[in-house]
């Protein structure tokens, strides 16, 4: 057996006294015994084969979410009316979305165990969504069973309702998947009926054969013509009316007249037919388009839905009485009870006389936020201190929250600005093309009436702008869905062009290169007050912010004790607790309150970071381990060795700033800054004609991330900086980030590879074509395959590469022990990965 | 060469059938997931795995 320093389930650190168990054959260590339960009952089942297959660490349900009792509530038929459908035999099938699903092994785990329970007909796990459809028999197993057991497992179900965008996708999927298979048999007959023709003239068909191949092509042809190549006849009389040329006029134009002057041939049995050509057209046409549309589908489907901030259930007051009813059947004036650390289920308005409400996930303000009765309350915010009440206003999507899930969605699918352009250059290129038809018609016409239509149709056909309008949108949603797929989510269309542009990557450190997790800080005291008692302080101020150095102290004893707190953002925290005012934070800020600052001198090394304080002096000193995130000195090599500038830049000491940046192997640091002055550095940087990436946790960092040309914000942080980032990093390490600059730096070649691909194509098609070299078949073939090219270029880009993380492991641990005895907990993800 | 005048029509019915029974499969949602089946393969078990054990 391997030491190990991480949770065998879900990687997280260990604890001294770790619960060990034998999984998979082995002596396995875990962080908790909530994720040693998870893995006993995976092992149990005989599906312990899971670790070895799975992409990285899992993740672990809470005790409550185990329980069956917690999904009771959706054994109801009117909760299930949203989310379950019922099927002929007698079955019904449950659509949920699974948190903490990461890749296929999860979904072959999920299988495999849920279908072994009693009266489980069948679950399906897509992976990349995480959405599932468990079917079941009523008569014998009860949904809230399952539900428990999937939590068992480790993935917390939520009831999924598809919205529109959805069901739009899957339609648009499941139509295009069919317009490709009627094109592609279709052409398939149809070429082997022109060459039967072709080969017939030399044999001396009989004439009666020939006409009937003709006819059979008009039949074969007429269903790919009519309905796999009816959106282009669609989006181009669109783009018609709306004046704006898009690469389907042209396209559309080639087909139809391709086709109407085949039936018109074959009816009168005279001329040339181009059956073949046109199918082939729209068949190469279609299936580069439907690799666009499922790039673009993955894009978009990844982030996940809203839905997993709001509450499954609630609890309803009904004449004093208390109720778990579902979220989906709250009805406007309801009255529900919600209890302290929930989250509210609906918008409403405050029945009690007072709440402290943490609305972060929608204003991105931590800071608790006091109310009082009549004040009104949203939809996902967290209820912090006490029971509170509230009268149902507005439920579903009319919630504040569900709007600003449809502008997160919008945002999504935003045009990036490179792709705006593209498409009015392709506009401008398509007139070009429909006036040298034209042209090149006219001059024929001069020449050799009889081939002039012939001619017209290869220059409209070969002449494509596919490049500029199929290939670079295609380049935009496969980065991005590649991207995120690596756990580095891009929010904000343009971010992926800027990003191939960044010069310098500026780092903030507490939360962003450095952890604290370790919910046991040591504690120094300076006044009366006893190590316990002023932890107990400190946690109790410490559980009302969301700073990442929060995390360092354990959940206080007793909840909502202290009051009036408020967060001064680079500073620390202000609050009252029992009638007395504490601050901690920074030396000078927590030494304010007593007026005491240069007076006290601190026992302080470099890394004691947190000082309590009340209005008699400092209380005590708070021994925070920072824990350097995993691989991060591997991940800034990596950004340094593309050619990046590093920089720290926080609003920590000078000494532990450099203590880090020493290790990390960072030269440039600036330590002590306020975040205006992060923001001042960064507009300095950007002065002087270099293009910032702006890493932070997102909470202290809002403007210096909106000041940034990219802002990243690590997605452990709050929900606050998903909404302001462009980027947000979600998984633990900064190992997407190397990654993602190289993919935008790639994605950005890939555009430019594709509009010089174009360029040329088109300069030696276009005078083959107008000379009568190229007939219309060899136009299409030539055609497609340039765009196929462009689009495949563009899907070379989602290739995953898994090669980096094996070289990574030894050379990090070794250099990190090194330096700190310490570090030796922080090996890099990429061992676990493998 | 008049077999061909069968032959063909008859290509055409089996073609309409392997169609419609593709679009069936489209329907009936068997292309939606392109991924986990492909998985599943790999990873199952030909052994039914022990019954339902709660922790």
């Amino acid at each position: 057996m391997t030491v190990s320093h991480q949770c065998f389930h879900c990687g997280a650190p260990l604890a001294a006294d770790a619960p060990v168990a034998v999984v998979d054959a082995a002596e396995r260590v875990f962080c908790s015994d909530a994720c040693r339960r998870v893995a006993e009952l995976i092992d149990a089942r005989g599906l312990g084969r899971f670790y070895e297959f799975r992409e990285g660490p899992t993740g672990t349900s809470t005790e409550k979410d185990r329980r069956e009792d917690r999904w009771a509530g959706y054994d109801r038929e009117a909760l299930q009316r949203e989310f379950v459908t019922r099927n002929p035999d007698g079955t019904l099938s449950a659509h949920l979305l699974l948190q903490g699903v990461r890749c296929a092994a999860c979904a072959w785990l999920i299988d495999g165990a849920m279908t072994a329970l009693a009266g489980v007909r069948s679950i399906s796990v897509d992976p990349v969504t995480t959405r599932a459809v468990l079917t079941w028999h009523p008569d014998e197993t009860q949904l809230s069973v399952l539900l428990a057991n999937l939590a068992r497992l480790g993935y917390t179900p939520f009831p999924y309702t598809e919205d529109d965008a959805d069901r739009v996708a899957i339609e648009e999927q499941r139509a295009g998947l069919k317009r490709l298979i009627i094109s592609g048999l279709g052409m398939m007959q149809v070429v082997s009926f022109a060459i039967a023709m072709y080969a017939g003239a030399f044999q001396s068909m009989d004439e009666d054969i020939r006409e009937f191949l003709r006819l059979v092509s008009l039949v074969v042809a007429t269903p790919v013509v009519f309905y796999a190549g009816w959106p282009f006849f669609v989006r181009a009389w669109k783009g018609i009316r709306e004046r704006a040329l898009g690469m389907d006029v042209p396209v559309s134009l080639a087909i139809g007249f391709a086709f109407t002057a085949s039936v018109w041939n074959t009816f009168v049995g005279d001329g040339e037919i181009y059956f073949d050509s046109a199918t082939m057209f729209v068949f190469f046409l279609t299936g580069a388009r439907y690799l666009e549309m499922m790039g673009r589908h993955r894009a978009l489907s990844l982030t996940g839905s809203l839905a997993r901030h709001l509450p499954g259930t609630a609890t309803r007051l009904v004449d004093g009485r208390a109720e778990e009813v579902g979220v989906m059947e709250l009805q406007v004036g309801d009255h529900l009870q919600i209890q302290p650390g929930k989250a509210l289920p609906a918008d409403g308005v405050l029945l009690s006389s007072e709440a402290r409400l943490d609305e972060s996930v929608l204003t991105g303000e931590s800071t608790p936020i006091r109310k009082l009765t009549g004040d009104p309350v949203v939809a996902g915010s967290l209820n912090l201190t006490h029971a509170a009440e509230i009268e149902v206003q507005r439920v579903g999507a009319e919630t504040v929250m569900a709007q600003i899930g449809r502008l997160v969605t919008d945002a999504r699918e935003q045009r990036p600005r490179l792709v705006e352009i593209s498409d009015r250059v392709a506009s401008w290129f398509v007139a070009g093309v429909l006036l040298s038809a034209c042209v090149v018609g006219a001059i024929w016409w001069q020449i050799a009436p009889a081939r002039t239509f012939e001619i017209v149709l290869a220059v409209l056909v070969v002449t494509c702008p596919c490049a500029l309008a199929l290939a670079t949108p295609a380049v935009f949603t496969v980065a991005t869905s590649a991207l995120a797929r690596r756990g580095f989510m891009i929010r904000r269309a343009g971010a992926l062009q800027s990003l191939s542009r960044a010069t310098d990557v500026v780092f903030d450190k507490t939360g962003t290169l450095t952890i604290h997790d370790s919910v046991d800080p040591d504690v120094v005291t300076h006044g009366k007050q006893t190590a316990a008692e002023a932890l107990e302080i400190a946690a109790a101020l410490e559980a009302c912010s969301e700073h990442p150095l929060a995390r360092a102290f354990p959940p206080p004893a007793v909840a909502g004790l202290a009051e009036d707190v408020r967060a001064v953002p680079g500073a620390g925290l202000e609050g009252r607790i029992a009638g007395r005012d504490y601050r901690i934070g920074t030396l000078e800020f927590a030494l304010e309150i007593c007026g005491q600052l240069g007076e006290i001198s601190p026992h302080g090394d470099s890394r004691r970071i947190a000082y309590l304080a009340d209005v008699d002096g400092l209380i005590a000193e708070f021994d925070i381990a920072e824990r350097v995130r995993d691989g991060a000195r591997d991940d800034i090599g990596r950004l340094a060795g593309m050619g990046l500038e590093i920089t720290i830049a926080s609003g920590d000491r000078l000494a532990p700033v450099q203590a880090l940046a020493a290790r990390l192997g960072v030269r440039a640091t600036h330590a002590g800054l306020h975040p205006e002055e992060k923001l001042s550095f960064v507009r300095g940087l950007q002065e002087a004609g270099r293009k910032v990436v702006m890493v932070g946790d997102g909470i202290n960092d809002s403007p210096v991330l909106a000041g940034a040309d990219v802002s990243v914000a690590m997605g452990s942080g709050t929900s606050l900086a998903q909404y302001s980032a462009d980027c947000v990093l979600m998984s633990p390490s900064l190992e997407p980030l190397a990654g993602a600059v190289a993919t935008a730096r790639k994605a950005m070649q890939v555009v430019r590879q594709n509009l010089v691909w174009a360029i040329c194509y088109n300069l030696v098609a276009l005078p083959l074509a107008a000379t009568g070299v190229l007939s219309p078949w060899m136009a299409a073939l030539g055609m497609s395959a340039s765009s196929l090219l462009v689009t495949a270029n563009a899907l070379r880009l989602g290739r995953r590469e898994r090669a980096p993380l094996a070289e990574q492991p030894a050379s990090e641990s070794a250099a990190e022990s090194a330096v700190e005895p310490t570090a030796a907990c922080c090996k890099p993800t990429g061992g676990a990965a493998s | 060469m008049t077999i061909i005048y069968l032959l063909i029509p008859l290509g055409l019915v089996v073609l309409v059938l392997a169609v419609g029974a593709f679009f069936w499969a489209v329907r009936s949602g068997q292309f939606d997931d392109m991924e986990t089946p492909a998985w599943r393969i790999l990873l199952d078990d030909d052994s039914a795995p022990p019954g339902p054990k709660d922790d």
